[in-house]
């Protein structure tokens, strides 16, 4: 064992209590840390869970049709100042297969699935209801939304003159599987579909509002005959959906939104969460460093005539600041080993007290490798940095001095 | 060749020319006013004088742990005063021994860990040799058996004993002790000094032991007195240590 940590371990076990007061202090500090993070990294993903079940990563989507000023030709002068703002229609991707196709190659795309929708009615006796009609192709739909597993009743089989609807609009309209809905365009076309199953995708909305049928039959609903109105994407890494978006947007010259832009809010308030848990963890890894200072300071006060000795012994200036570098690096270390066991201990009994009314977590607490290591590398960095000072001071300890005044 | 041999053996290990020594910026002290010396292998020197003399302050420019504001320091023929601080470090690491007053014993290793310290520092980590020749020098000051004792569990005597052995770990030329029995009761101050003698007599390294007890001036080599910051005597006991 070199030098410097043969006497940095003794230094450390030499003063027991203060050793274990300060790792203690460090653990504490990087349970916090780990606890908070878990909490708030399983609160975030919990809820992007829950918002990308019912949504595409990114939705590509025909140009916003907008009347444009009329200008003369010669001098750039406006002749029709007023425009009216156009109202949007249910319109086709013009090409949407070599689209598609485009979209399916651009890098970070995992799946792609065209739609057609648009606004209906859905009637049976005397209720009706205003819903969103989806036309989809049920493989590639159903690889993008976890259709299939969360089926309630019924098959996943959109195809033909059979749909499958929501289990609030079930509800709503008093229908279940084998039923007969009809299905009406605001202009009059109609046609009627057999209800092929039930699904319950976690948001009430959108069990409310939905109809999946096929392609074809959305397509003659809403008279789009061969068109899709938008197509869903899905990428490898949700969170760089927006830069992915604007690569499709740039790429097929059509507007490509991503589920952060669509959920700006959202994003806001997990921005908002996260900042005010790193601001919490920064304050916590400063008091952390503050505590491990103090003690390594009154600790080179202590020591000053062992560091003189040692000195007047040959060792160099170097050695006696890489021996309380270490001091402060071993605190951190013990302190993150402890203090990840104690955070992971925090997070279960914490996950358990979380629980849905069938027992389930309410949101995943779990702690990655990833985030003890970060945690680990925190504590050793704020160990060594916190020693720093201390060990500065000791190795500009005169040894006369430190052994006359020691 | 006998004779180049001879003069090497004989070869001073402490020089000390014209050393001056001040304190201070505005109001200054001067602590040492021209000190010569010259100890050589295998002599037994102790350095007298009235508190405040300047006894320690020469220890420490001996022992390099101070630099002389004027003068030139030699240790083991090498000019000291020419150094940087690694290397004074080093030269007071391999080439001089110390016998501190309070023993200054490290109080987180036990006795066999302290006497293998300096070998530890010099070595840059702990070698299974060591341990060794650590025994065999705490076998030397009669202390074998307590190898494994902590300095707290030692008595007063066997703490310098084995402050001793440490300062003979690194067979350094030069050992220097500060009131090495200044701490002691009579019967283990005669002990300790004693050991200090026989040691000095087997392994020919020269010793400049600071002292206030005349009694143990007495029974070294040569006793330098030191008054005012000069030295005012030098030569072999008798009576020069009482001035």
């Amino acid at each position: 064992m070199p030098l410097e940590w043969y006497v940095a371990i003794r230094f450390l076990r030499e003063g027991r209590m203060q050793t274990l007061l300060i790792v203690a202090g460090a653990a504490i500090g990087v349970a916090v840390m780990l606890f908070l993070s878990a909490l708030m990294g399983g609160l975030a993903e919990s809820l992007i869970a829950q918002t990308l079940g019912t949504q595409a990563h990114i939705v590509v989507r025909p140009v916003v049709e907008a009347a444009r000023p009329q200008r003369t030709s010669t001098r750039d002068t406006l002749v029709m100042p007023r425009v009216e703002r156009t109202a949007q229609r249910v319109r086709s991707i013009v090409g949407w297969q070599q689209v598609m196709r485009d979209v399916e190659r651009a890098p970070g795309v995992v799946s792609v699935s065209p739609t057609v929708s648009g606004p209906v009615f859905a009637q049976r006796g005397d209720a009706s209801k205003s819903v969103i009609l989806l036309g989809i192709d049920p493989e590639r739909f159903a690889r993008i939304y976890p259709i299939r597993a969360r089926l309630r009743e019924g098959v996943y089989r959109p195809v033909g003159d059979s749909c499958v609807i929501g289990t609030e609009l079930a509800s709503d309209l008093g229908v279940s599987v084998g039923d007969k809905v009809r299905l009406s365009v605001v202009d009059g076309a109609s046609d009627v579909f057999t209800v092929a199953g039930l699904f319950d995708l976690g948001n009430r909305e959108v069990n409310r509002r939905w109809v999946l049928v096929s392609m074809r039959s959305a397509q003659t609903l809403l008279d789009l005959v061969g068109g899709v109105s938008a197509i869903d994407v899905t990428v490898d890494d949700v969170f760089a959906a927006t830069t992915i978006a604007e690569s499709l947007s740039a790429r097929t010259g059509l507007v490509a939104d991503s589920w952060m832009q669509t959920n700006a809010q959202l994003m806001v308030g997990l921005r908002s969460q996260s900042s005010s848990s790193n601001l919490i963890q920064v304050f916590v890894v400063l008091a952390v460093a503050m505590g491990i200072a103090s003690v390594l300071i009154v600790s080179v006060v202590q020591k000053g005539k062992e560091i003189g000795i040692l000195r007047a012994m040959g060792t160099s200036r170097r050695s006696v600041l890489v021996v309380f570098l270490l001091q402060g690096g071993i605190v951190g270390l013990l302190g993150s080993i402890v203090g990840v066991g104690l955070g992971m201990g925090l997070s279960v009994f914490f996950a358990s007290l979380a629980v849905a009314a069938d027992g389930s977590p309410l949101f995943p607490v779990h702690v990655s490798l990833a985030l003890i290591a970060r945690c680990t590398v925190v504590a050793v960095s704020t160990g060594l940095l916190s020693a720093v000072l201390p060990a500065r001071r000791a190795a500009r300890l005169d040894p006369a001095v430190a052994i006359r005044n020691g | 060749m006998a004779d180049a041999t001879a003069a090497e053996r004989d070869a001073p290990v402490l020089v000390l020319e014209g050393v001056h020594k001040s304190y201070g910026t505005t109001v200054i002290t001067e602590v040492l006013r021209g000190i010569d010396l010259r100890v050589i292998p295998g002599e037994l020197t102790a350095v007298t004088g009235p508190s405040g003399s300047g006894k320690s302050t020469m220890l420490n420019l001996i022992g390099l742990l101070d630099r002389p504001t004027s003068g030139k320091v030699f240790v083991a023929g090498e000019e000291a005063t020419a150094l940087d601080d690694a290397g004074l470090t080093r030269l007071r690491g391999t080439k001089i021994g110390f016998v501190f007053q309070f023993h200054h014993l490290l109080p987180g290793f036990s006795a066999l860990e302290n006497v293998m310290m300096p070998m530890t520092i010099a070595s840059g980590r702990p070698r299974p040799w060591m341990h060794d020749k650590a025994l065999a020098l705490l076998d030397k000051v009669g202390l074998a058996d307590r190898a494994d004792a902590r300095p707290s569990e030692l008595s007063g005597g066997q703490q310098q004993r084995v402050a001793i052995a440490r300062a003979l770990a690194m067979d350094a030329p030069l050992i220097l002790a500060d009131e090495p029995t200044g701490n002691l009761d009579t019967e283990t101050a005669g002990r300790v000094f004693e050991l200090m003698r026989e040691l000095n007599r087997t392994t020919r390294q020269a010793f400049v032991v600071v002292t206030h007890d005349p009694r143990l001036a007495e029974r070294c080599d040569r006793v330098v007195r030191v008054v005012d910051g000069r030295i005012v005597s030098d030569g072999p006991p008798n009576g020069a240590a009482h001035g």
